[in-house]
């Protein structure tokens, strides 16, 4: 593949693979990123992940009921201020929610600052009219969502992976989910690097431009050949399960325990979360 | 019906009509990335509902994995869950020079029959919610609904349809997987669209402002539904004819990997009328519709709409009867709640529930002689 030429004039087509693998190495390094920050020490580390799960359902209740701006902005404010004091990076924590959001829920909420009947709030040129309830509509739909992933991206970013998992369990969720749960999360991982391994070694054979029917023909390879790799693989471990003796139902180490700190956090949100409800009614 | 078309006039009075098809253009390629619905489009009742909806799939699944008594299934499930979460990041090429994503819902539904895929794939977005921030937790139920029960079941069956009776190696399994790929998803987007369109008309602020998805159902379903119909239902199809295709190859046993159970007398009530659960759950889901049609349901007139009707006067019989019992939520409204379509629809859910509980009592009592003691359950 001529690079150069290639990465000057880059369309999105040529390098779909290169795509995947940019999608596949961001994830993996996001979710080592949040082992890494899960793991430091932390305001909401030091919490009982049974606590945070619950906290952070409240809360994002509390959000979607508001009818009130203010207190969506205040509960924003509130997770930075709870990302601060877990020392997850300000700019980080600030970057990865809102980045993404305009993509997706600015270009969902743009039409609406036009079209929504309502007192006129600004003329622009084309004879485009943003009313007031546009407006605010637009603002609810993305103060709500930013912080509504706040508050999940928070959760996640201050709870290893394993005890999010095992602190499902308060939420009456079957231990046989969980243990699948915990189980997909680790082979996501390795589909991952063979995935990656797989598009990588096809990439590094490239002479020249693929084109369509010949990236469909690999897309079915690789995902054919992925599936046979997970089929094959899950019959591989239900071995190695029994072999080890899993007698059919998954058995768990119980050591959370809740302390005075924890029931102090759980009672502060619970207020906070009765005082945002009530606001924002 | 009129409602809706006032509502849409007023929605559009003073929008010029080259913007309209602007809107529609837009509209058509927001409704491409808007499957993972985010925490903020759907309000929490309708939330709530959505999880209630997609709960008796999440016992069946879990009920099929218990009855095949094999823990074969936990690391299956895993794996296929894994592998559908990695699906929907490929990058798909498209003719036209752009990518899009597949979900992966028909693959697995043609795999593993689609109780277990709803598992599979409930999983995987549990783990893109809760993980990877990508669609909301609170709107976990309506996602998995659309994605995990709409899709697999939807496709399955239309795979079913056309592969029926066929020899694995027929080539119908590519074209039925193709259909199914295509149907589940654009079905699914029509739900997606429906839950989207329903919020601005149940709640928004006293001045009219929206307060979640902001689009009415004639602008959200026909985006969401036309968007996907057009790109994104294709790209499904594609990718579960081609992995199909690939499969009849490579590795037919794979096509074979659940023997499909006929529908033993063995097999249990539950996924006999398995259909009848489905019929119930979309009448759950359309029970807002309710609210759109103007006047009282034909033949459910109270006592002073009957002569609001031209009825000279009211039958002395029903007018003594009509006092006789008060219900708790008199008109389906509940004083506490202020909003009153919020009151309609809580009202459904209490209704279903109670039915539910009912029914269930009754269908406990009548097959409790029929369980065996000493089988060996996951849990």
């Amino acid at each position: 593949m001529s690079t150069s030429f290639r990465s000057t004039k880059r369309t999105s087509r040529s390098d779909f693979v290169e795509r995947t693998l940019v999608d596949i190495n961001h994830t993996l390094e996001q979710s080592l990123f949040a082992e890494r920050t899960a793991r430091s020490p932390g305001l909401l580390q030091a919490l009982d992940p049974r606590l945070k799960i619950l906290s952070a359902l409240l809360l994002l209740l509390a959000v979607g009921l508001s009818r009130s701006l203010m207190v969506i902005l205040a509960l924003y404010f509130l997770a930075l201020a709870l990302a601060f004091f877990s020392k997850i990076p300000l700019g980080f924590f600030v970057k990865r929610v809102w980045l993404l959001i305009p993509f997706f829920t600015g270009v969902i909420a743009l039409p609406a600052l036009f079209i929504t009947p309502g007192p006129v709030l600004a003329h622009l040129p084309l004879g485009l009219v943003i009313t007031k309830t546009g407006f605010t509509t637009a603002v609810f739909l993305l103060l709500r969502v930013g912080t509504s992933v706040s508050l999940a991206v928070l959760l996640v970013l201050t709870t290893p992976w394993n005890s999010v998992l095992k602190a499902l369990g308060v939420l009456r969720i079957p231990a046989v989910i969980i243990l699948i749960l915990g189980m997909t999360y680790r082979y996501i991982h390795l589909l991952l690097h063979l995935t990656n391994d797989m598009f990588l070694s096809r990439k590094s054979r490239l002479l020249r431009r693929m084109n369509g029917p010949e990236e469909r023909r690999l897309i079915a390879a690789t995902s054919g050949t992925l599936l046979n790799k997970s089929l094959q693989v899950s019959s591989e471990v239900y071995l190695a399960m029994q072999s080890r003796g899993f007698r059919n139902y998954p058995r768990t180490l119980d050591t959370f325990k809740m302390r005075t700190v924890d029931w102090l956090a759980g009672t502060l949100v619970v207020i906070i979360a009765a005082a945002a409800i009530w606001l924002g009614r | 019906m009129v409602r809706i078309k006032t509502a849409l006039h007023s929605l559009t009075r003073g929008t010029p009509r080259n913007l309209m098809l602007y809107y529609g253009i837009l509209a058509a390629w927001l409704g491409t990335t808007a499957m993972h619905i985010p925490d903020g489009y759907l309000s929490p009742a309708t939330s709530i509902v959505m999880f209630l909806i997609v709960l008796p799939f999440w016992v069946m699944g879990v009920r099929k994995l218990r009855e095949k008594i094999t823990a074969k299934n936990v690391p299956l499930i895993a794996l296929i869950a894994a592998f559908s979460f990695i699906i929907m990041m490929f990058n798909v090429p498209i003719p036209g020079g752009t990518t899009a994503h597949a979900v992966g819902g028909a693959l697995a539904a043609i795999i593993l029959g689609p109780e277990i895929a709803t598992m599979a794939i409930s999983i995987a977005l549990v783990i893109q919610a809760f993980f990877f921030g990508d669609g909301g937790i609170l709107a976990l139920g309506a996602n998995c609904f659309n994605m995990a029960v709409v899709l697999p079941y939807v496709s399955y069956a239309i795979y079913q349809v056309i592969s029926k009776n066929r020899p694995v190696t027929s080539k119908r399994r590519i074209v039925g997987a193709a259909l199914g790929g295509w149907a589940g998803l654009t079905v699914a987007a029509f739900f997606a669209g429906f839950e989207f369109g329903i919020q601005p008309m149940l709640f928004h602020t006293a001045n009219g402002t929206p307060l979640y998805a902001p689009y009415p159902l004639s602008i959200s379903v026909p985006a969401m539904v036309f968007a996907h119909a057009l790109i994104a239902s294709p790209v499904e199809a594609l990718v579960t004819a081609l992995v199909v295709a690939y499969l009849l190859r490579t590795n037919q046993s794979a096509l074979e990997f659940v023997k499909k159970p006929e529908i033993s007398p063995e097999s249990s009530g539950f996924a006999k009328w398995r259909f009848l659960w489905v019929i119930l759950a979309v009448l759950i889901v359309l029970v807002p519709v309710g609210l759109l049609a103007p006047g009282t349901a034909w033949g459910e007139w109270s006592t002073r709409q009957l002569s609001g009707l031209g009825l000279a006067f009211v039958p002395q019989g029903l007018a003594k009867l009509s006092g006789l019992w008060s219900a708790p939520m008199s008109g389906y409204n509940l004083p506490a709640l202020k909003n009153s379509n919020l009151a309609y629809i809580f009202s459904g859910i209490v209704g279903t529930i109670v039915i539910g509980i009912v029914v269930w009592l009754f269908t406990m009592l009548v097959t409790a002689r029929k369980a065996e003691p000493g089988k060996s359950e996951l849990n």
